[in-house]
């Protein structure tokens, strides 16, 4: 992986959606030290304007041997990744360029791909309980996981106070201020027992990824890291014998792990997907960093916090406080995660010597209907 | 979409029946909870469909269930949009039917923070629009 970018913008008023990815992918052209004409792959989901990847491409002026507009909802852009890593060993294509943006903060555009929402399959048997927005759907899982391990709003809130550690040496981030486990407790209920403080927050802004052939590699400058390992899984309802207690990290988990060649105790930094508290509790567990329903134990005592902690993770801040953008927060994991193997994150959170990073995505509603992918990044020369 | 006492104070938004759901609604306008099953394998569909995901068979039968089930997992709702927006707090939740499926709903007619998993309900069939979806309650 050569480039990456993550635009600074979180409220976007004054930009369109197109011009939001085409700048982002500008950042990550430049990043790489390649331009828009070396472009010969393409992916984007459906947070892409129009067409997808055809009205971007126009837009972009890209000339493309390869797209790809799979669509895992957050997640997407991790599994992304992979794809243009199988794609550039299939010879389609050497230079792969990966764009998300939007504007759900000022733009009033629901999270990508909602307006298809009303045509699904399960409409008639989901639309009628007033579920608010993603939040309720991780509630429930939640409530579960509540009642099957005893997780506390404690352990969860734990999570969003290492985010916000983070997150006061992001510059750019949405919310710097630094909270205690009583200040996420003291926070409105959502859907309980989701508080506002365990939800992501709102953002306008993008993202790309440049993901380069050896051979391009070997003749640009910059930093790279080396893709070592991806898996991805759709999670399904199960024919309506839903399991809430786990998502698809379960299944995406051991593909990335067994592909990468490398083992828990080799990863130093995990970006973790935060749309809510839960849903790093419960991928956490899903792939394998602690057992099935010890997630609250494994985050307690600051193990997330960056340095020193077991398990240094999202340290830009996360979607928690960081940034969302366009209610997809799959890739700017990715991007933390590149920016530890460079060491260029942020003095204070930079993970010492960080040679391996997890980056792991999780799209849809937790333990329902939804996707996971995960992929596994390593220094240039591991 | 109405919002009556009926509906526990809850919009009821209109399904719209298609061409593989139509007997679950024709059941509940009759106040039954009519579900699929598979006549190859015997699983019991949920959501309603002419497809078995355990089988891949796709020839059902309906059958009536009991509309008694169990609480599998619930959310207070305090904080809602649109027409939702005036009926919080309320209660949605996952109820587990006796033959198995465990099905999204709200839980009306008791106070939300007294809902809890585990507890028994059954089923309630609310108009809404020229239908009747299905709730439960205790």
């Amino acid at each position: 992986m050569a480039g990456i970018f993550e635009h600074p913008g979180r409220e976007l008023p004054d930009k369109t959606t197109a011009q939001i990815h085409a700048e982002s992918a500008a950042g990550a052209l430049a990043d790489a030290g390649l331009s828009f004409a070396d472009v010969d792959g393409y992916f984007c989901a459906g947070d892409a304007p129009g067409f997808g990847p055809l009205s971007m491409a126009d837009y972009m002026g890209l000339s493309c041997s390869y797209v790809d507009s799979t669509e895992m909802g957050g997640s997407t852009y991790v599994a992304h990744v992979g794809h243009a890593a199988s794609a550039i060993a299939m010879g389609k294509c050497t230079v792969a360029l990966i764009t998300l943006g939007g504007k759900p903060r000022t733009g009033g555009q629901g999270p990508g791909g909602a307006g298809r929402m009303g045509t699904a399959p399960e409409s008639n048997f989901e639309g009628q309980w007033g579920i608010p927005g993603a939040v309720g759907g991780y509630a429930l899982a939640a409530s579960r996981h509540m009642y099957e391990f005893g997780t506390t709003s404690e352990q969860l809130a734990e999570i969003k106070v290492a985010a916000s550690l983070h997150a006061q040496y992001n510059p750019n981030a949405f919310l710097r201020k630094v909270v205690t486990v009583e200040e996420v407790l003291d926070s409105p209920m959502v859907s309980s027992p989701l508080r506002r403080m365990d939800c992501c927050v709102v953002t306008d802004g993008g993202g790309a990824l440049v993901v380069v052939a050896p051979e391009i590699a070997s003749q640009l400058s910059g930093p790279k890291v080396k893709v070592l390992g991806h898996g991805e899984a759709p999670k399904h309802t199960n024919n309506g014998r839903i399991d809430l207690t786990h998502s698809g990290a379960v299944w995406s988990g051991p593909r990335a792990f067994s592909e990468a060649g490398v083992s828990h105790a080799d990863i130093d930094y995990a970006s973790i997907y935060d749309s809510f508290t839960i849903t790093v509790l419960m991928t956490l567990e899903d792939l394998g960093f602690c057992e099935k329903g010890k997630g609250g134990e494994f985050v307690s005592d600051g193990a997330l916090v960056s340095p020193g902690g077991k398990l240094p993770f999202n340290t830009d801040g996360g979607g928690l406080c960081n940034n969302h953008p366009t209610n997809r927060g799959g890739i700017t994991k990715v991007i933390e995660a590149v920016r530890q193997l460079r060491g260029e994150a942020h003095p204070k959170v930079q993970v010492p010597d960080c040679q391996i990073a997890l980056a792991h995505g999780t799209g849809g509603s937790l333990g329902t209907r939804m996707g996971s992918a995960t992929l596994i990044l390593g220094q240039e020369d591991s | 979409m109405t919002t009556t006492a009926e509906a526990g104070g809850l919009p009821a938004p209109e399904p719209y029946p298609n061409t593989e759901d139509a007997p679950f609604w024709a059941g509940t306008a009759e106040g039954r909870l009519v579900l699929p099953k598979c006549t190859n394998c015997g699983t019991v569909i949920w959501y309603p469909r002419q497809f078995c995901s355990e089988c891949s068979g796709r020839d059902v039968e309906w059958f009536q269930a009991s509309g008694r089930g169990t609480i599998y997992a619930r959310t207070v709702v305090h904080r809602a949009q649109g027409p939702w927006r005036d009926a919080a707090p309320y209660v949605i939740a996952y109820v587990e039917l006796e033959e198995g499926p465990r099905v999204l709903t709200n839980i009306i007619g008791v106070d939300p923070a007294a809902v809890e998993v585990g507890q028994e309900v059954h089923a309630v069939f609310i108009p809404a629009g020229a239908h009747r979806i299905v709730r439960f309650t205790r």
